[in-house]
């Protein structure tokens, strides 16, 4: 005789495990948030004010501190929607979905950040406010990536095909972006502009990778915290939605 | 499974050219907004010359963005893909079908419009044989990761604008190493990197690309 | 045509679409010959009961199962042995009639349509007449036609007599009849009569979800959480 398929009750299947999620991110959202707090001021503090000012640019690199960071977060929050639209793929695992859909604008604005501080850092090095170099150009593609897969989700009336049709794009997505990367540093050295030389990091200090560490860990705890208040909120809007549905049927 | 395959790939072409103007829409307008760069950025031969391979690639991508629409949206929209979907082929075979019937009717007249279009932007004639060649690999990969974008907004209600978005970044990469390989036969640097990166290119899509079509396609006809 | 013993069987198939489920506890079986008759209100799962017969949408809970063998463990034998006629016709403007019938022959695999189809729903006049000239019963007389182009044991069908006159709903009838005579199987989803002697009948409101249920299932998990403590 055939295999039959377990049982799942109807309607707890979507709603168990985000409950038993909230509980968990209520305990630990103060301690999130105060991380968060707690290592950015600290980091800017010593990024902006104790770290010594870079012999060649002064102290304009100083915003490195921010760029790096939102640069690793940029392109760390997209591995995590990857990864969470394919666990929302192979498991149907309803918080799966929501965390791709939530960290999605977050990621959007760290590459923006990103692109906006990388800018205002090329500025005072090279005369203008754009460069087109292999980093920053990936990042301009990674922002219009992160930009399609939010409109995508967005397009669709209902929120489930919605998660699943951007869980595609966000797979296909991870698997172009080493392309990207590569073809961009390709056309980048075909290119070279003779007046650009390429990013020229600042030789690390000691004293700037504590900053730097600081801030990334900050972010981190930045994007945990509006992660859980996301989901929160994209929780209560589903609890909303199956109010009205159930609304209407009376 | 073949005689299925052939079908449809037979019926596309049939609709395409039953279709009249409407199917050469895409070489149409590749010659369109080639024409309009001379008239934009002025008819200075050696400025033409310096940036045609780019201009021809990036209107040809344009070109076929534009026509990624009718992949998959009018056998959704009709009721034609459901019946299709019913038959001996897996829906990855499908996809692959309805992209060679894409391409037939977009990527191979605009790869033949081609070396017309580079005349019109004085392109050393050195490159006119490579540019064909990087059309002929890079037009069938925009195709394929078309399809994931048309299959991904098959019948929704702003699908046109929203391809555009979804697939353009995807698109980079073909882009640069098709212009690449261009320039290099043109300044001597050789062209077979950039066109062996495509051809691989192809091989990539090939691969992947049904796979993601055919699972938007299978949400779609939920 | 169909082997004795062939059974389409369902067990307590449940359907969920986008966040809202349908229907549960669905369970019906068919011997060769036999017909399933789905009656219900609008949005009552009449349409995605007959999807998910065709494959196309995956049930939440439970299975169909032909000869005894779970189908999604077998699709390819599935589709094969599958008609399905929804509510859309798949005519195309720019083709014929006959195109249109050879097409999907062959888009089921088989080289060619089988003959004299069109005379079984009055279309042989019509024979090279493009789809852009075809009155709208006309177009769903034709999408009917392809249940004939082409053998297969199962014939889901989604309201097929809505637009259809009197005589056409005869010749229709008469289709189904020959097809459940060969051993044929068939699930029509239906608000108007059609003749199906000695057919099942599923209404399909009976087994909606109340939203009560699915509310207070919400209220255990959700409880005591109280978001404005936030």
């Amino acid at each position: 005789m055939a295999k039959r398929k377990k049982k799942t009750s109807i309607g707890i299947h979507f709603f168990a495990n985000p409950a038993r999620f909230l509980r968990f991110a209520r305990k630990i959202f103060p301690w999130v948030t105060a991380l968060a707090i707690v290592c950015i001021v600290v980091g800017l503090v010593l990024g902006l004010a104790v770290a010594p000012a870079d012999f060649r640019q002064g102290d304009a690199y100083r915003i490195i501190f921010i760029h790096v960071p939102s640069s690793w977060m940029a392109l760390m929050i997209y591995v995590i929607i990857a990864v969470a639209s394919a666990a929302g793929f192979i498991w149907r695992h309803p918080l799966a979905d929501l965390v791709a859909k939530s960290s999605a604008p977050i990621g959007a604005c760290f590459t923006f950040l990103s692109l906006v501080t990388g800018s205002l850092w090329g500025e005072p090095m090279w005369g203008t406010w754009w460069v087109w170099d292999a980093r920053v150009t990936s990042m301009l593609v990674l922002f219009f990536l992160y930009l399609g897969y939010i409109a995508l989700n967005s397009a669709y009336d209902d929120p489930t095909k919605g998660a699943r049709a951007s869980a595609i794009l966000a797979l296909v997505g991870i698997v172009n972006i080493p392309i990207v990367k590569f073809s961009v540093d390709w056309w980048n050295t075909l290119h070279q502009p003779a007046t650009l030389s390429k990013f020229d990091r600042p030789s690390m200090d000691s004293s700037m990778i504590a900053p730097l560490l600081l801030m990334a860990v900050g972010f981190i705890a930045f994007y945990l915290v509006v992660l859980i208040i996301n989901l929160r909120s994209e929780i209560a809007a589903r609890r909303i939605r199956n109010l009205r549905l159930a609304q209407a049927e009376n | 499974m073949v005689t299925a395959f052939f079908n449809l790939v037979g019926r596309d072409l049939r609709l395409a050219l039953r279709g009249g103007m409407g199917s050469l829409v895409a070489v149409v307008f590749f010659v369109i907004t080639v024409a309009l760069f001379p008239l934009g950025i002025g008819p200075e031969s050696a400025l033409l010359e310096r940036v045609a391979p780019g201009v021809l690639w990036v209107c040809a991508l344009l070109a076929t963005m534009l026509s990624l629409g009718r992949m998959f949206d009018e056998d959704y929209i009709d009721g034609s893909l459901e019946i299709t979907a019913l038959g001996p082929l897996p829906l990855e075979a499908v996809v692959l079908a309805k992209v060679l019937g894409h391409w037939l009717t977009t990527g191979l007249p605009l790869m033949i419009a081609a070396p017309v279009l580079a005349v019109l932007l004085n392109m050393s004639t050195e490159g006119f044989a490579v540019l064909m060649v990087s059309l002929l690999l890079g037009t069938p990969i925009l195709s394929l990761i078309g399809s994931v974008g048309a299959a991904l907004t098959v019948g929704l209600r702003r699908g046109g604008v929203l391809i555009s978005l979804l697939v353009l970044p995807l698109y980079v990469p073909v882009l640069i190493f098709g212009v690449g390989a261009v320039e290099g036969a043109i300044f001597g640097l050789g062209a077979s990197a950039n066109l062996l990166i495509l051809a691989g290119g192809l091989l990539v899509a090939l691969a992947f690309t049904p796979w993601a079509s055919a699972a938007a396609l299978r949400m779609a006809l939920e | 045509m169909a082997s004795s013993g062939t059974i389409l069987q369902a067990h307590d198939l449940a359907c969920v679409r986008g966040e809202r489920p349908v229907f549960r506890g669905v369970s019906f079986a068919l011997e060769p010959g036999g017909a399933l008759v789905l009656r219900g209100p609008n949005g009552s799962g009449k349409s995605s009961l007959l999807r998910i017969l065709a494959g196309y949408l995956h049930p939440v809970n439970g299975m169909v199962a032909w000869g005894g063998e779970n189908m999604r463990e077998a699709p390819d034998a599935h589709r094969a042995r599958t008609h399905y006629v929804g509510h859309l016709e798949a005519v195309k403007p720019a083709l014929t009639v006959t195109e249109h019938l050879a097409f999907w022959a062959r888009a089921k695999g088989f080289s060619q349509a089988a003959e004299g189809i069109l005379a079984a729903l009055d279309l042989k006049e019509l024979a090279d007449v493009p789809g852009r000239f075809l009155s709208a019963g006309q177009k769903r007389r034709l999408s009917l036609t392809r249940l004939l182009a082409s053998p297969a044991e199962l014939w889901l069908l989604d309201e097929p007599s809505i637009t259809l006159d009197v005589e056409s709903a005869r010749r229709l009838e008469t289709m189904l009849a020959g097809h459940r005579k060969q051993g044929g199987m068939t699930v029509v989803a239906t608000h108007t009569k059609i003749a199906l002697p000695e057919a099942k009948t599923i209404n399909m409101a009976s087994h909606a979800v109340p939203a009560q249920a699915l509310l207070g299932a919400m209220q255990k998990e959700l409880g005591e959480l109280d978001y404005g403590k936030w």
